[in-house]
């Protein structure tokens, strides 16, 4: 795993060792006649490499396991995720190229390979076949329960009693379990210095590669896809080689039962890019499909708004200048810049927008509806004026229809695969048993289910609400016309709603408080709550989030006005 | 944390239990089982820190669902009720036990005996110890099935001798089954506890072998022992051996006395009331009237016949002696602002002079003695009785007119 060179046969670069010392490709298994001796005298100072000379540990393990090292694992999840987001679409330079590159500079940059170890660390992991007698002495060797308090933000595994209790009575003259080499040193990491890899950070090294290669997949269509299955997330170790048991310790790191949060891969994304020190990302320009301009053209139309809004979001998002290059386009490391959350910012767009417009103060927009409804009954020519009453009524059937399926799946949810998951030998039997009680229940009570459960996955759409031009119901507001809302004023065409409101006056700090506002439902219109619920549930994120990034548009949009008029009014007049 | 929206596994399970309870509370079974099916998986998960963990959940929803689901066979069932008893030690023998009633209703009477034989067997280190309560149910109830084969043997028996056949093997069958039988039951009434079923079916057997000391000592601890809960109905079984005995009156009342404390509406309050009124004691025909205005107190009294025929004799009795109208008074008082509306209305006039002439002739005595003969009651039943040429209620008629002064008394 320290030797860099590519594979005769298959140009990859995934070695592993034979018990005659030789290196071996994992992928296509093509044996070299490199033999060890030969690299270890380029890493003399590698302890890993030390102790496998040392013959501490076996190779082969009695249960046809091998040795594996939890960056193997993950490795091999990204690339199982790669694969997943080509089939989706993506290019494949994805793969093998950008993924490939960026993980490999996080692995020399975190000291995992592809380096020099430094010569104070040591590697202390223990296996399980081992009660070594060594480790008794060892006064640094953190005790079981210490591991188990670490608090994971990816697994709830510490909540599972079992294997504390079964754990606690364990002495510790014996090993720490885990079926890879290092799954107790890796717990035990400190996480600041390093940036210990974990689950959601698989899909921050996603999303840092499509964004890279600025691919049409947003984060929140990434997480979707994730949760829908189309890409390999929860339980994908079970796809591991044999060889790699995955036991013990192994599950803290790997198995995760909850799904990861928008926040969450966002943020670390721009950890891991800092950490990679990588440059200035490819530019985002307008012609991407990151650019305000043409996400907001996509989810008007997935709200089933006019198209005609698009000309005013764009108004606004030149106004502000967020469809500036310099602030679109991600710099690694620059604690100046706001990091920019592409799809959460075109949607904030579109519902200040629709507050230019339509005020959204639970009466105005009612008004204006009536008004349109009107002048629709004697509308013979043109396509009809657009009424928010209708639009509302139609789109709330479908999200109130689509956000109830939304629950019940989430429900429904199976979070256990095949594959058993034990902490220790003791448990193992225990543990096969209960799998075979659930897969029996299982069988038991779906028989009496009556009606298909769909086993199978939706198939992956990028649009989640659909709105067809050719139903003739009218339930399609795209071509409307907002004529009913508009007036010309001096050859330009404005608002007819003079008024608009601040939905805070003054912003929080994000760095103390992680907001930049804070929202409480009770505290806003229905017509807003309800606009921000919409894009809340096309991205599955909290509308908190939507609102921040509203805020921070109103502040850009108004700010000369906020500068002057601060202490004097809530409600501005344009 | 900012992160407690995000779904994880135990929000997950909570919500999918969420739907199978609407989906229960609906009857509907399919659904039900549906999310049960996604529920089932949480068996993996250690819950030790909750109230009640999943396999319980599990137990008790499965139950339910294979229960009155159309598509689910009693085989079905029994072999989803054997997993459930693999799935908890702790609770096991409940688990034997409710599969046994499930047995008991499903008729399946064979069945549920050999589970209870079997899970009387049962042993596992100190669990058996701490399931102690449970064993001495499934004791009990297999001694309960005991009796009912018991029963059974009995009445052949009896058919053959009617016949003129004496059957020794029978007989003698009948003999082992109470053995059986009495050895369970008497083990389980000593233990606190409602068990009326129970000591029904020991004392029956008691006293057919004509052990009557010993029923007598079941019953009366079943009623008067103090550790034992309330039981209206111990008093009642009690009464009904000592009246089967043919004990004395006196002994009969005293049985019946806490009945009446504990449930004034009891229908055996009659029977108390009449043999109250017969007492030579003062203090028992005092209790008498008592016993008799409180039971009518009840709604469900308001059309018996026999009860307003009690209280109108004891009423007529009392005010002929023009002895104790004090006691008429003392029970009137607490009474005469409801029981006009209540008892003595117009409209209530009507209707028992239509539906029950006897109730109306018994109710308007009373309403006639208690409110005066000019009460609506009174009046409306006493004219139609009198239309009507129904010598009795010429009398009444009479008979109220002559003692008006008393209610004027009463009342005042």
């Amino acid at each position: 795993r320290d030797f860099n060179e590519r594979c005769a046969q298959c140009s990859e670069v995934n070695w592993g060792l034979t018990d005659g010392g030789r290196f071996y490709c994992r992928s296509c298994h093509n044996v070299t006649e490199r033999t060890r001796e030969v690299v270890n005298t380029d890493f003399l100072t590698n302890s890993r490499v030390q102790t496998i000379s040392k013959g501490l540990r076996k190779q082969e393990k009695n249960d046809g396991g091998c040795e594996w090292y939890i960056c193997e694992g993950f490795q091999l999840i990204l690339k199982k995720q790669a694969e997943a987001l080509e089939a989706l679409g993506v290019c494949s330079q994805m793969k093998d190229e950008i993924l490939c590159n960026f993980w490999r500079c996080y692995l020399q940059k975190s000291k995992q390979a592809y380096c020099k170890r430094p010569a104070g660390e040591t590697v202390k992991a223990l296996s399980v076949c081992e009660s070594s007698t060594d480790v008794d002495s060892d006064p640094e060797r953190p005790s079981l329960l210490h591991l188990l308090s670490l608090s994971e933000s990816e697994g709830d595994l510490q909540t599972d009693c079992s294997f504390a209790s079964s754990v606690s009575k364990v002495s510790e003259s014996t090993s720490v379990y885990s079926g890879s080499v290092d799954g107790s040193l890796y717990l035990m990491k400190n996480q600041k210095e390093k940036l210990r890899m974990t689950m959601p950070m698989t899909l921050s090294f996603c999303y840092m590669a499509l964004l890279w290669l600025r691919e049409p997949i947003t984060l929140s269509e990434l997480l979707r896809f994730v949760v829908e299955g189309h890409i390999p997330y929860m339980n994908v170790f079970q796809h591991f080689p044999e060889k790699m048991k995955l036991c013990g310790l192994d599950l803290r790191i790997f198995c995760v039962e909850s799904w990861p949060v928008y926040e969450e891969v966002f943020n670390k994304m721009h950890e891991l890019a800092a950490f990679l020190d990588l440059p200035r990302f490819p530019d985002i320009t307008d012609s991407c499909f990151l650019h305000p301009d043409m996400l907001c053209m996509k989810y008007l139309m997935e709200a089933n708004l006019p198209d005609e809004l698009h000309n005013w979001t764009c108004r606004v998002v030149k106004k502000i200048g967020i469809g500036e290059v310099d602030f679109l386009t991600l710099m690694p490391g620059n604690k100046s810049t706001r990091k920019v959350k592409y799809d959460v910012l075109a949607a904030a767009v579109i519902v200040v927008v629709l507050k230019l417009l339509f005020l959204l103060d639970d009466h105005y927009e009612w008004l204006l509806s009536e008004f349109a409804e009107e002048r629709n009954k004697n509308n013979t020519e043109g396509g009809p004026y657009f009424e928010f009453k209708k639009w509302y009524e139609v789109v709330k059937q479908s999200l109130d229809v689509e956000q109830k399926k939304l629950d019940e799946k989430r429900a429904k949810y199976l979070w256990r695969c095949e594959k058993p998951l034990f902490y220790s030998v003791k448990n193992k039997s225990k543990a096969l048993k209960r799998r075979q009680m659930v897969v029996n229940l299982q069988n038991q009570f779906g028989k009496l289910s009556g009606s298909v459960r769909c086993a199978e996955k939706p198939n992956p759409s990028s649009f989640q609400l659909c709105w067809s031009e050719e139903n003739t119901d009218g339930s399609c507001f795209h071509g409307h016309s907002l004529k009913g809302v508009l007036q010309e004023k001096r050859g330009l065409l404005t608002a007819m709603n003079p008024d608009y409101w601040l939905c805070t006056i003054k912003l929080c700090n994000e760095n103390l408080c992680g907001h930049l506002a804070h929202y409480r439902e009770v505290e806003f219109p229905q017509s807003y709550h309800f606009v921000l619920g919409l894009f809340s549930f096309l991205l599955r994120i909290q509308p908190s989030y939507i609102h921040d990034e509203v805020c921070m548009i109103e502040h850009k949009l108004f700010n000369k006005k906020l500068y002057k008029k601060l202490k004097y009014n809530t409600v501005l007049r344009k | 944390s900012s992160h407690e929206h995000r779904l994880n596994f135990r929000k997950s399970k909570e919500a999918c239990l969420s739907y199978i309870q609407d989906a229960l509370l609906r009857k509907q079974w399919k659904r039900a089982a549906e999310f049960l099916t996604c529920y089932v998986e949480s068996l993996e998960k250690d819950y030790s820190r909750e109230h009640i963990g999943p396999s319980e959940m599990i137990w008790r929803i499965g139950t339910e669902i294979l229960w009155h689901h159309s598509q689910s066979s009693m085989k079905e069932f029994n072999c989803f009720m054997e997993q459930m008893k693999t799935l908890g030690v702790k609770r096991y023998l409940k688990v034997c036990l409710e599969h046994v009633f499930h047995l008991l209703c499903n008729g399946q009477i064979d069945e549920a005996y050999q589970n209870l034989s079997l899970a009387e067997s049962w042993r596992f280190g100190e669990q058996t110890a701490v399931q102690d309560k449970e064993m001495k149910l499934i004791e009990a109830y297999r001694g309960l099935l005991d009796y009912y084969s018991w029963s059974k043997q009995k009445n052949i028996l009896l058919e053959h001798s009617e016949d003129g056949f004496s059957d020794l093997a029978v007989e003698q069958e009948m003999h082992s089954y109470f053995r059986k039988a009495a050895v369970n039951l008497k083990e389980i009434i000593k233990i606190p506890g409602v068990w009326d079923v129970f000591v029904k079916c020991y004392v029956d057997l008691l006293e057919f072998y004509g052990d009557h000391n010993e029923a007598r000592q079941v019953l009366n601890e079943y009623a008067y022992n103090s550790k034992f809960p309330s039981n209206p109905n111990a008093h009642v079984y009690l009464y009904q051996f000592l009246k089967r005995q043919g004990e004395s009156k006196k002994s009969l009342i005293s049985a019946l006395k806490i009945l009446h404390d504990i449930v004034p509406s009891h229908e055996l309050m009659i029977d108390f009331n009449t043999m109250l009124q017969k007492s030579k004691k003062r203090k028992k025909r005092r209790l008498g009237l008592e016993v008799i205005f409180a039971a009518l107190d009840y709604a469900g009294w308001k059309e018996n016949a026999k009860a307003w025929s009690c209280l109108a004799r004891q009423v007529k009795q009392i005010v002929i002696s023009e002895k104790h109208l004090d006691w008429i008074k003392q029970e009137w008082d607490s009474r005469k602002d409801w029981w006009p509306a209540f008892h003595f209305s117009r409209y209530l006039a009507k209707r028992n002079w239509q539906e029950n002439k006897s109730l109306s002739y018994e109710k308007a005595l009373v309403a006639g003695i208690l409110l005066g003969k000019d009460c609506k009651y009174f009046k409306y039943v006493s004219h139609q009785g009198c239309k009507a040429q129904l010598k009795r209620f010429r009398i009444l008629k009479k008979f109220v007119n002559r003692h008006n002064p008393v209610y004027l008394r009463i009342s005042g």
